[in-house]
């Protein structure tokens, strides 16, 4: 499903005398559909830059990223929207919304997007919120004001609102306490047991040994010269 | 899927200063695009071109019409052109009063495009300019009152409320959010994002606010000196910018 | 006779005008612009109307004014000595007598012939002027026929009012082609706008001429729901009798006691001479019309 093929990339600061980093070479992996795979490095290796680079948030220098039929790397904007609409779902560390807009609304935006019908998708909207134990007097408002723990937690309920073919996982686990550390894991088996190719960013060990097939040392794609 | 709106080499001149050269872009049906530069980036420029307002100097702005496919706005007769202005287009003002008559009531000023493409009907008219106040989320006991006694943020409303009234395919709008409080923007986006995606609209924004066009816009154009430096997806221009100009753009947002 | 030349214009400003006219009449509603000249009167006072009048009159005409109706106000009294004095023309109160009738804010009663000219006074010509101030932008609505704008005015009115309340300068579209203003004539008088008579406009501070061709369409503009009603004061004139003839409204006392009579005086006049009488009226006397 996910198919990352010989992947390069650098960033040309042009406001600092034009220097030039590169931060990734030959980077290389597979996905197959109900795997998980996680990405392992430590900080600043690249494991975040790769991951934007396979949602199409960065741009790739070289190399091919294919996700379903799609090479991500050279792909217009609109395909890459489209894929992003109804093939690949990512759960970043931030919550990112239009102020104002109720919780239910957010969680429920990916699959109006997708032509879900609204009374379905609000009601699908609101048992993944059930699940997560966001308390129920919450829906209604705005997840801006939200601590960081429940804003996580939206921002997964909405990830997963959608059943994408691949999903993109970065830290879905931090900052959550034990009980819904214990919804996300199951969540994340439940997406693997229907088929869907999973890349993640774990810190927390237990987690990626409980649901990850493999790990991915993302060191290995580090330029020699930045070491 | 055809391109609702291709434009080709939109060059526009004032004397020996460049307005905007050589643009060129595909807008898809449903696809929101930003236009981002400071004042005087030629972004301006380019909005009135692609909305027949400015004749460019060469180059061509072609719309899908509803009846004869793709046709040049610019080299089409001046009577088709505003017709398409009242039916298939929507120009939404940085300024209320420059897109609404003030001095005709809330309800006038949202049927005035039903009664330009031929309505007739004294009762519908004013139901469907009540129904889409409420859309907007004007209350529908303010159908009478002239805009002039409305705030800035329900003017904006009411502005878009006149402006989609007849189902427009393609909104251009200019700043739309400029000069409005913080939380009445927010509100006047949430709406935006909201009525882009029930009727599938296209839009094109012009603006110099990156927050706004990172919660609205797909697609992302960056303008300098009246050539468009960069484009791609919005997040990807916003959190990997390649041109210098874009980074230094980016970099100098205040962080909140 | 007199100094002036016939009907007090030079030739070829009577001719700049009748080509002005002639192309009013080839397109009908459309506004022409033509040279308007210095009356020896104020704007206001009819000086369009004037210029079309002279324009137009020759010496066997028999020419009317009236003025609201009637043909014994200052400004119609005017009017009418100003060409017996610079057209030596025939000059009649009867509007079956008249073969040019200059009229400022009425259409007179009785039904006009295929052989008389009706001349409007016209104090603003443009129909959208209120609503969109800018000359550029309503010519271009009036060549791309973008008339939405005229059907917000109603709309407002309906929306205030309850009513199309309107009651005079009612907007018409002729020919189903240019929306006009046929000069305040109270909307009563809007379906008389269809006739066999040839009606010119003349504005003489806007300098603007108009005209509509004998049988000429002519639809006052309306909603499906909010149709168009030519309406009048519901009563009879208190000194004719008439039920079917637009009223003027006369407080006679301080006690606000008051009457209603017909505004075209000709028509009441002759309904009276033919016996007619309403409920204060006096049996006709010829000295005391």
């Amino acid at each position: 499903m996910i198919t990352v093929d010989n992947v390069s990339k650098s960033f040309t600061l042009h406001n600092q005398a034009a220097a030039t980093i590169p931060v990734m070479v030959g980077a290389s992996l597979q996905v197959k559909a109900g795997e998980c795979v996680a990405l392992v490095g430590q900080s600043g290796s690249g494991k975040s830059t790769l991951m934007r680079m396979i949602y199409g948030n960065y741009l790739t220098a070289g190399g091919r990223i294919m996700v379903g039929d799609l090479d991500v790397a050279v792909a217009a904007p609109r395909d890459i929207l489209a894929l992003r609409r109804y093939t690949l779902g990512y759960v970043s560390q931030f919550l990112r919304v239009v102020p104002r807009v109720p919780t239910v609304e957010v969680v429920a935006e990916p699959l109006l997007a997708t032509g879900t019908d609204r009374s379905a998708a609000i009601a699908r909207a609101e048992v993944l919120l059930d699940n997560l134990n966001i308390p129920e007097r919450l829906w209604s408002l705005s997840p801006t004001t939200f601590s960081g723990g429940e804003q996580q937690r939206v921002n997964i309920a909405r990830g997963f609102a959608h059943n994408y073919p691949a999903l993109l996982l970065d830290e879905p686990t931090a900052s959550l306490d034990g009980v819904n550390r214990e919804v996300v894991m199951s969540m994340i088996e439940e997406a693997k047991a229907r088929g869907a190719s999973i890349v993640g960013i774990f810190h927390d060990e237990a987690a990626r040994d409980r649901v990850c097939d493999r790990e991915i040392d993302v060191t290995g794609f580090t330029p020699r010269a930045a070491i | 899927m055809n391109p609702l709106l291709n434009v080709t080499g939109v060059s526009k001149s004032y004397g020996d200063r460049i307005g905007c050269k050589d643009v060129s872009f595909d807008l898809y049906p449903g696809e929101v695009m930003g236009i981002v530069g400071e004042s005087g980036s030629g972004k301006s420029t380019l909005l009135s071109c692609l909305a027949g307002h400015l004749g460019p100097d060469t180059g061509a702005v072609n719309f899908d019409t509803r009846i004869a496919g793709m046709r040049d706005t610019i080299t089409m007769s001046e009577p088709e052109r505003r017709m398409l202005s009242r039916t298939d287009w929507a120009f939404v003002h940085q300024h209320a009063r420059d897109g609404l008559r003030m001095n005709v009531s809330a309800g006038g000023n949202v049927g005035e495009r039903l009664m330009a493409v031929g309505a007739r009907h004294y009762g519908e008219i004013r139901e469907q300019a009540i129904d889409w106040l409420s859309r907007v989320e004007i209350n529908a006991d303010r159908v009478d009152d002239r805009p002039s006694a409305f705030s800035g943020g329900m003017q904006q409303r009411l502005q878009i409320a006149r402006n989609l009234v007849t189902g427009p395919r393609l909104v251009f709008m200019d700043e739309p959010t400029g000069g409005l409080d913080v939380s009445v923007q927010a509100r006047l986006l949430d709406l935006l994002r909201g009525l882009v995606r029930e009727m599938n609209l296209s839009a094109i924004i012009v603006t110099h606010d990156l927050a706004v066009v990172r919660l609205l816009a797909d697609r992302l154009m960056v303008m300098k000196d009246g050539h468009v430096v960069e484009t791609g997806l919005t997040d990807q221009v916003l959190d990997d910018p390649q041109h210098g100009y874009t980074q230094l753009l980016v970099s100098s947002v205040l962080q909140v | 006779m007199t100094d002036y030349n016939f009907a007090y214009l030079d030739e070829q400003t009577k001719r700049m005008i009748r080509r002005a006219i002639l192309k009013g009449l080839a397109i009908p509603g459309y506004q022409v612009p033509f040279a308007s000249r210095e009356m020896p009167m104020p704007y206001g006072w009819g000086t369009g109307g004037v210029q079309v009048s002279a324009a137009v009159l020759t010496p066997d005409d028999t020419f009317k004014v009236i003025d609201q109706g009637a043909d014994d106000t200052t400004n119609a009294v005017s009017i009418r000595r100003f060409f017996e004095k610079t057209a030596g023309v025939a000059v009649t109160e009867a509007t079956v007598d008249a073969s040019v009738i200059q009229t400022r804010h009425r259409i007179p009663e009785q039904e006009l012939r295929s052989d008389q000219i009706l001349v409007y006074q016209v104090p603003i010509p443009e129909p959208l002027r209120f609503l969109e101030p800018s000359e550029v932008e309503t010519r271009k609505m009036h060549s791309l026929e973008e008339y939405g704008l005229m059907h917000v005015k109603l709309y407002e009115d309906i929306s205030q009012h309850g009513a199309i309340a309107t009651a005079y300068a009612y907007p018409v579209k002729v020919e189903g082609r240019y929306v006009m203003d046929p000069s305040p004539i109270p909307k009563f008088d809007n379906p008389k706008l269809n006739m066999a008579g040839i009606q010119l406009f003349g504005a003489g501070r806007e300098q603007r001429i108009y005209a509509v061709p004998p049988y000429t369409d002519v639809v006052s503009l309306d909603f499906d729901d909010y149709p168009f009603e030519a309406s009048k004061a519901d009563h009879a004139c208190d000194l004719c009798g008439a039920e079917d003839s637009y009223l003027d409204e006369l407080i006679v006392d301080d006690a606000g006691g008051r009457m209603f009579m017909c505004s075209d005086t000709d028509y009441c006049a002759g309904r009276r001479k033919a016996g007619c009488i309403g409920a204060q009226g006096i049996p006709y006397q010829e000295d005391v019309a």
